[in-house]
């Protein structure tokens, strides 16, 4: 059977998935190759975690402080006020911290990156790395994997942590349930594979959403208008995929 | 003729069922300035990227320096790029480094020079090209004729054998043309390395080439020196020349 009596969607998504397949494993190869580049993955680290902070920072808190308002309202009907705190812990750090975080940052740095890297495509900065013999994977992609994989379980748990401060804020000064209760329970039932295992899967979000984000940049084609459809399909894609893995993800490490 | 460096063989590319070149052979001479002309649309930019192994072609061969590039893989071809200097269309600079930066960058990742003569080689590409006040400004705050400059500096700091130029002219006001023009001249002249240009400027391009083909409809349809070129019979090149009005530019240099 020919690859062409495939219809052409499918066709044009499976072409996709294979490209970006290698790109992925081409990066992974490049990431353990002299020269490491360290001083350009510092600089995308501090684009996606610094530079991250503060919508991470909102993002995180608030979650925590709705989570309390909304359980509040369910528990208080059978009397299990004192249950808020860890059930804000542990959907904020198993579910929550990881996925609002990896949705928020790939709305922020993956456009960006999708963005920045198509237009270097459009105006053949990319060719000119190409001419310069120089791998454009190497320059561009891996230092943006790389810094994405270690800057999202950072930022996650920055997240989980003032999620959990926001639910503190709401049920114990606002909503007066027991402070004790809300404390004690996290602490009691709150294990280290909870938090852990958010942390793995921020970091294999920060991996799609950057790949993909690069992947859409690396192949735009016509000028400005394709930048802006990459780096449109770079978030939504990104966004859909980082949803899908988290069931994915989910369903095998817990 | 001359020493052979680049040769290509019945080149021919396609892109979705549209012919771009159908055959195109050519010889370009080594130390000369090779201009190749057509109209916009006619494949040039194409032919150049085939040189440089950026687009692989349908059928067809390419020889450099006595190596057939088509078939090799990206690591082989890595290799023969070393040789190889490019200008691009809109310079191509790096918009997140200084102009310096940017012409210092292939020495930076291609060679182990120190720091010192780095700095002596850029600053020397720079004043050649006039370009040396601006050094740290970003390419997003210069002018075209500047980008173009600071390209045509990157393009040269590695004092490549072959340098190719994608049409280094266009969307410049007729006096920085005429600018950039005699520095691909001047440079040529003083370091004897191959220079291939594509361009639909034929005025600028005549002053400056050793050697001049003339793509259209995916072929080179005449090839030679810009005396022989002008004074050609042929109708499409006949019709190009007269819409650039070159007659008057030959008149003049006749007088001289």
């Amino acid at each position: 059977m020919s690859i062409y009596s495939i219809s052409s969607p499918l066709r044009k998504f499976i072409t996709e998935l294979g490209l970006a397949g290698l790109m992925f494993f081409e990066c992974v190869l490049l990431a353990f190759k002299r020269p490491l580049k360290i001083n350009y993955i510092v600089k995308q680290m501090e684009f996606v975690g610094v530079k991250s902070l503060p919508v991470v920072f909102l993002t995180g808190t608030f979650t925590g402080m709705v989570l309390a308002l909304q359980t509040y309202y369910g528990f208080r009907k059978f009397g299990a006020e004192g249950l808020i705190g860890i059930t804000v812990a542990l959907s904020m750090t198993r579910e929550l911290g990881p996925v609002l975080t990896g949705l928020m940052v790939a709305g922020r740095a993956g456009s960006a990156m999708a963005a920045e890297i198509g237009t270097m495509r459009v105006t053949e900065q990319i060719d000119a790395l190409v001419v310069m013999s120089l791998n454009p994977i190497k320059y561009l992609v891996v230092p943006r994997v790389v810094a994405s994989f270690f800057m999202l379980p950072v930022l996650t748990i920055i997240s989980d942590f003032l999620g959990i401060a926001g639910g503190y804020l709401i049920a114990v000064k606002l909503l007066d349930v027991n402070e004790g209760a809300f404390l004690n329970r996290i602490y009691k039932y709150l294990e280290f594979q909870d938090i852990y295992m958010g942390l793995v899967k921020a970091a294999c979000f920060g991996v799609i959403f950057s790949l993909v984000s690069c992947y859409k940049g690396f192949y735009t084609r016509g000028g400005a208008e394709g930048v802006g459809r990459s780096t449109t399909e770079a978030v939504v894609i990104s966004c859909v995929a980082i949803l899908v893995a988290d069931y994915v993800l989910t369903s095998l490490l817990f | 003729m001359g020493d052979i460096v680049i040769r290509i063989v019945d080149l021919k590319k396609s892109f979705d069922n549209q012919k771009v070149l159908d055959g195109i052979n050519l010889e370009i001479e080594r130390g000369k300035i090779t201009v190749i002309i057509g109209k916009s649309g006619s494949g040039k930019s194409v032919l150049l990227k085939h040189i440089i192994g950026l687009i692989k072609p349908d059928s067809g061969e390419i020889w450099v320096d006595g190596k057939e590039i088509t078939k090799l893989s990206e690591k082989e071809l890595n290799g023969i790029r070393l040789n190889f200097g490019m200008l691009f269309q809109e310079a191509a600079l790096f918009d997140s480094m200084s102009i310096w930066e940017n012409v210092a960058f292939p020495l930076v990742e291609r060679t182990r020079l120190k720091k010192e003569e780095i700095k002596r080689i850029v600053d020397e590409k720079l004043e050649q090209v006039g370009l040396l006040e601006h050094a740290n400004k970003l390419p997003s705050e210069v002018s075209g004729g500047m980008k173009k400059r600071a390209g045509l500096a990157r393009a040269l700091v590695l004092d490549p054998p072959i340098v190719l130029f994608d049409e280094p002219t266009s969307a410049l006001d007729p006096v920085m043309s005429l600018t950039i023009s005699d520095l691909i001249k001047e440079t040529q002249r003083k370091l004897k390395k191959t220079y291939v240009v594509i361009s639909h400027d034929i005025i600028g391009m005549f002053r400056i080439a050793d050697k001049v083909a003339m793509l259209s409809g995916g072929k080179i349809i005449a090839y030679g020196t810009p005396e022989e070129i002008s004074v050609s019979k042929n109708p499409d090149i006949k019709e190009f020349l007269d819409a650039s009005r070159i007659k008057e530019i030959g008149g003049q240099n006749e007088k001289r």
